[in-house]
């Protein structure tokens, strides 16, 4: 286990830079999430600690050596591929011993740790068979068992769920997490899933366009985004959020107000009768509903601005219908209208 | 059979008919000069000229003969060396240049490779002079590095291994570069029996190109020892005053190593056709 440092890392491809000098300090066996969209740059920040990218300036450190100029073979790590790079010509204990095959380990050794390996992934009675006879999570947990045997001082993850159904990454989240418990090896996950990122991180970090936004726990990132961005990345559906200006100690909504107010769907509800009450208020004509059982999502048009409510109660609402959804004082997010970062909870 | 070839009632439909009386024809016009040979080969001298497909007294006298003539088993130990070094050769060479040009970002990559595919352009008959004069100023003449080196590596194989690697996902080059393979080893251990099918094509068509190859071999060898099977059958027909029954013999045997590798190696042949574009 070991603990890894970016210092100003820095990687250009000709004269773009993808990543633009960024700094991050991993503590031993955290497990540290990278999120963002498409372009980022959080691969390419996986693949140079990896060593698969040339690192063009900054430090990168782990367990406090510089490893700039060190081949990935000479870092320790493992890392798991999105599209598991696991080999068809090999039986699944072949594979995963394949990390073991630079190892100076003797083959009682190596069959040891192939086995246990196979016991915690529940491959045990699949070792003797072809990738091509497995499903895509046997497949993925025998990527994960290739990176195990190695006992790394970190293990890496680049997108490694996206290949699954919903129902098989839900599960794969959990089976990595307790691996991630039982192991307590340093973690770094790449995903563009924020799901994936607020249930399995320690940490989350969100980038965009080669820098880091925001780092922190997911109820940090949750609770005070640092930007617009963040906020509307991180929660699913994304924050609500309208134009408008404060009005003595609360918001109310304003075309070309001076700040943004943010409301997470699941805080801003719709009921049969308003209370009244709410530290915010608006009405608009339901556009669309989304019943997922427990509660029914409700879009709505309010003034040309499209915004998501959550109804908790027995009631689907008719498309069409006037609706009037209302959040708690406290469930606001205020942004700069003009900078988009936060300005704090309402 | 299919049912989508036979119409709902069950009779053959007409255009399949035709399409088997063709490739029967052709089949016959295809096995013909095999069977003739082989029958020729069963036949005594007297008897060449009688066109019977089946001999009336058929002998193996012609294969004891050339059998025991040590020269030919020279020259089919010396086609079998040069055709199996020069397949190992090109399998080895053309897969681990088109794995580099595949796999490998560097300045001229591209350069380096238009110039390996433009000398597919070239005919083999304007490379025999540089060839015959490099040979000739290296002491190369009349030997068996003499008769291999031009084809120890081709244009082809490189781009056919190049092509197949291209398709080998980067991912598994990568996830054993973390493992701690060193790249020959990635080559050799990952990259490599991924790309078998390709592999296969070129091990094949590089072994009958040599098994057969002619032109050249007759030219770079002088001394009857070094020749291989086709140069040395040649020159047997011109020393026995046209012996058929004999030479006869001679194809019939060289063509049982190429016969052997067809019937062992077809799902191979038929797919290598098919992966290189080629007509066989």
């Amino acid at each position: 286990m070991a603990t890894i440092e970016l210092e100003k890392l820095v990687k250009r491809y000709g004269k773009v830079e993808a990543v633009k000098g960024i700094d991050l300090q991993i503590a031993d066996g955290e497990f540290v999430v990278f999120v963002g969209p498409s372009g980022c740059g959080k691969s390419t920040t996986l693949r140079m600690i990896a060593g698969l990218e040339e690192i063009s300036g900054g430090t990168l450190k782990i367990g406090s050596e510089v490893v700039n100029e060190r081949e990935p073979k000479q870092r320790n790590i493992a890392m798991v591929f999105q599209n598991y790079a696991i080999y068809p010509h090999m039986t699944v204990r072949q594979n995963i011993g394949f990390g073991l095959y630079t190892a100076k380990l003797d083959k009682a050794e190596k069959d040891k740790r192939i086995e246990a390996a196979g016991k915690i992934l529940g491959l045990e009675a699949l070792l003797d068979r072809r990738p091509a006879a497995l499903s895509g999570g046997q497949r993925q947990r025998v990527a994960i068992g290739r990176a195990m045997v190695r006992d790394p001082s970190a293990f890496l993850f680049d997108e490694p769920l996206s290949n699954l159904d919903a129902q098989l990454r839900a599960q794969m989240r959990i089976e990595i997490k307790r691996l991630h418990q039982r192991l307590k090896t340093t973690t770094v996950y790449v995903t563009h899933d924020q799901i994936e990122a607020m249930t399995m991180a320690d940490r989350i970090v969100v980038m965009k366009d080669g820098v880091i936004l925001q780092v922190g726990t997911p109820s940090e990132l949750y609770d005070a985004p640092v930007d617009v961005f963040t906020a509307r990345f991180i929660g699913s559906p994304s924050m609500n959020l309208v134009r408008g200006r404060r009005k003595g100690s609360g918001v109310e909504m304003a075309p070309g107000g001076d700040i943004l107010i943010g409301v997470r769907p699941h805080d801003l509800i719709a009921h049969a009768a308003v209370s009244g009450r709410g530290g915010f208020t608006v009405t608009g004509t339901v556009s669309a509903v989304e019943p997922l059982g427990p509660e029914t999502l409700v879009h709505l048009d309010v003034a040309d601005t499209p915004i998501i409510a959550t109804v908790r109660e027995k009631f689907v609402p008719a498309v069409g219908a006037e609706l009037t959804c209302e959040a708690a004082p406290g469930d606001l997010y205020l942004f700069d209208a003009s900078t988009e970062r936060f300005l704090g909870r309402s | 059979m299919s049912e989508a070839t036979r119409l709902s009632h069950g009779r053959i439909r007409p255009g399949l008919i035709v399409t088997w009386t063709v490739l029967f024809i052709g089949g016959l016009i295809m096995i013909s000069p095999l069977a003739f040979m082989f029958s020729t080969s069963l036949k005594t001298a007297d008897q060449i000229y009688d066109l019977r497909l089946i001999p009336a007294a058929p002998t193996l006298a012609n294969y004891i003969s050339v059998l025991a003539d040590g020269r030919f088993m020279r020259w089919f130990f010396n086609s079998t060396l040069i055709a199996v070094l020069v397949t190992v050769s090109n399998c080895f060479f053309d897969s681990l240049v088109g794995y580099t040009l595949a796999k490998f970002e560097f300045r001229g990559r591209y350069f380096i490779f238009i110039a390996i595919l433009s000398t597919l352009m070239i005919p083999t008959e304007m490379l025999v002079i540089p060839w015959y004069l490099m040979s000739s100023q290296l002491g190369w003449l009349d030997s068996y590095w003499g008769i291999m080196f031009p084809g120890m590596m081709t244009a082809f194989g490189t781009f056919l291994m190049k092509q197949f690697f291209e398709t080998v996902p980067n991912d598994f080059i990568e996830a054993a570069r973390v493992d701690g393979l060193n790249e020959f080893q990635i080559w050799w251990k990952v990259a490599l029996p991924l790309v078998t099918p390709a592999l296969s094509a070129l091990a094949i068509f590089t072994f009958l190109g040599n098994w057969t190859a002619f032109f050249w071999p007759l030219i770079v060898t002088t001394s009857k020892e070094l020749y291989t099977l086709p140069v040395g059958l040649s020159s047997f027909a011109v020393e026995q005053s046209i012996q058929w029954e004999m030479i006869m013999t001679g194809a019939a045997i060289a063509t049982l190593p190429t016969l052997l590798v067809f019937l062992v190696l077809q799902r191979y042949i038929v797919r290598g056709v098919m992966l290189a574009g080629l007509k066989g």
